[in-house]
């Protein structure tokens, strides 16, 4: 068995299938770096919307609320389904790639801006009542204050969403998006070894993967064990 | 004038009332304590006098101005004028012992920065802290902390000093350095309303000595009177429970 594998590793590896990995393995990426990017730009947004005590902002708050709490329930798969088909019914002419960028974008935004809302409401509310007395502005107390105690417990767990997400953007390949996984199933189809195949389909998720989440845990060191914050309690 | 003048102070947590009708009148560099027993109101005074939690009626009024709580330029020049010293230091936890006293004069009130620096380190120098500039909150003693929060509340330059019991989360041990810092603010002749189970050091320092319970002031009058001579049935019980132990 091991001997018809090695027999097989240079037929599979030829310049267009290897091309056609590397293609969907760029796919991955791009999702997964939008997804992530602008997750946590929006996600920063309703979080900073849904701690606001200002009356002008209920009606943002209300929506952030009713946002997060329903997209981070949804499965994944079944927002896809509901943006490639609502789009085919609304006529828009869209692309599946521009779904799945879509998609993941909005899912991304809802668990992101839970994380960021529960590590902002972690800060010490004595520590917002010295900056108040000290006629600090609302803005002057987030950003001296609130976020920089905020960091350590926002990105560990945003990092951890992040590479659970990189792996989620492999349903894109239920509405015809060519990313690893549908790429996985195209050389699979073309009679490869589905052993040869998935694995350097694993390989290639492993390699977008673990720089990110060597990245989180190299913050996690700066930040979450510094000294320079006392979080009331872990998200 | 008085310097700080309370007219009527009522404030309620949800519906419990835990200021019932407070009067304080207090002069330029007078020095005020208020004493009593745990949840007599004393603190709260202090928060409701700094806009942390608004009265539902009386006044407050600093050099003349009566503060309005619902109008944020009001509350905002009353704020420039007074500083507190918070129980539990409250020091920013992200920032080092230099930043935490000079972020607010800098940041929001727009001071030159060297100047606050010097002024800062001269604070700092003064409390006996020169030499931890760099440090954070949670590489002090409570007893520095406290000291630190005193020269960041100094560092504002402010007209009056609340200070909330700044003794009672230190070890025994503690107590004597922050003490004597506040006996150093007493000698500048600032007006200070001060907090404290420390009878000892409110008989010391204070012009004047408040005892509050069920959130009333019951008596007031000089130290003299309220250790020595109380006049109401339960500034006696207090004080002699007090002073018993």
């Amino acid at each position: 068995m091991l001997s018809f594998l090695i027999a097989e590793i240079p037929r599979l590896f030829t310049i267009y299938n290897v091309i056609l990995l590397l293609k969907a393995a760029l796919t991955t990426l791009s999702l997964s770096a939008v997804g992530c990017v602008i997750g946590l730009f929006f996600g920063f947004l309703l979080s900073i919307a849904r701690l606001s005590h200002r009356p002008i902002f209920w009606p943002l708050k209300a929506l952030a609320l009713i946002y997060v709490e329903i997209l981070r329930r949804v499965p994944f798969l079944i927002t896809l389904m509901i943006f490639f088909f609502g789009a085919q019914v609304l006529g828009f002419n869209i692309s599946a790639l521009a779904i799945a960028f879509i998609s993941t974008s909005v899912i991304s935004t809802a668990f992101v801006a839970e994380i960021v809302r529960a590590g902002l409401r972690a800060v010490k509310p004595s520590q917002m009542e010295a900056a108040a007395v000290m006629n600090f502005s609302a803005w002057h107390s987030f950003w001296h204050v609130r976020l920089p105690q905020a960091w350590p417990l926002i990105l560990p767990p945003v990092f951890g969403y992040f590479v659970l997400f990189i792996k989620d953007t492999a349903l894109a390949s239920q509405v015809g998006v060519l990313e690893l996984t549908q790429a996985g199933k195209i050389l699979n189809t073309k009679g490869f070894s589905a052993s040869l195949v998935y694995g350097a389909v694993l390989i290639l998720y492993f390699i977008i993967s673990y720089p990110l989440a060597r990245f989180g845990a190299y913050l996690e060191r700066r930040l979450g064990a510094s000294r320079h914050s006392r979080p009331r309690r872990a998200i | 004038m008085a310097h700080l003048d309370i007219r009527g102070l009522v404030a309620r947590y949800n519906n419990a009332t835990v200021l019932d009708g407070i009067d304080l009148s207090i002069e330029r560099g007078e020095i005020v304590s208020l004493i009593g027993p745990s949840g007599s109101g004393k603190s709260t005074l202090l928060r409701v006098i700094s806009g942390l939690l608004p009265p539902r009626e009386g006044t407050v009024s600093l050099a003349g101005e009566t503060i309005n709580y619902a109008d944020r330029r009001s509350l905002r020049r009353s704020r420039d004028k007074l500083a507190i010293v918070f129980q539990q230091y409250n020091l920013f936890g992200n920032m080092n012992v230099l930043r935490n006293v000079m972020v607010a004069p800098v940041t929001i009130q727009k001071r030159d920065k060297k100047t606050v620096e010097a002024e800062a380190r001269a604070l700092l120098d003064k409390v006996g802290l020169g030499d931890k500039l760099t440090s954070y909150p949670d590489e002090l003693s409570g007893g520095q902390q406290q000291r630190v929060a005193i020269a960041r509340a100094l560092c504002l330059k402010p007209d009056i000093l609340l200070l909330d019991e700044v003794t009672s989360a230190l070890d025994p041990e503690r107590v004597g350095e922050v003490l004597d810092t506040v006996k150093m603010l007493a000698a500048d002749n600032m007006t200070l309303l001060i907090v404290s189970h420390e009878m000892g050091f409110v008989r010391e320092v204070s012009h004047r000595v408040a005892f509050m319970a069920d959130g009333k002031i019951q008596e007031m009058g000089p130290p003299a009177q309220i250790f020595g001579a109380p006049q109401q049935p339960r500034t006696q019980a207090f004080v002699s429970r007090i002073l018993g132990h």
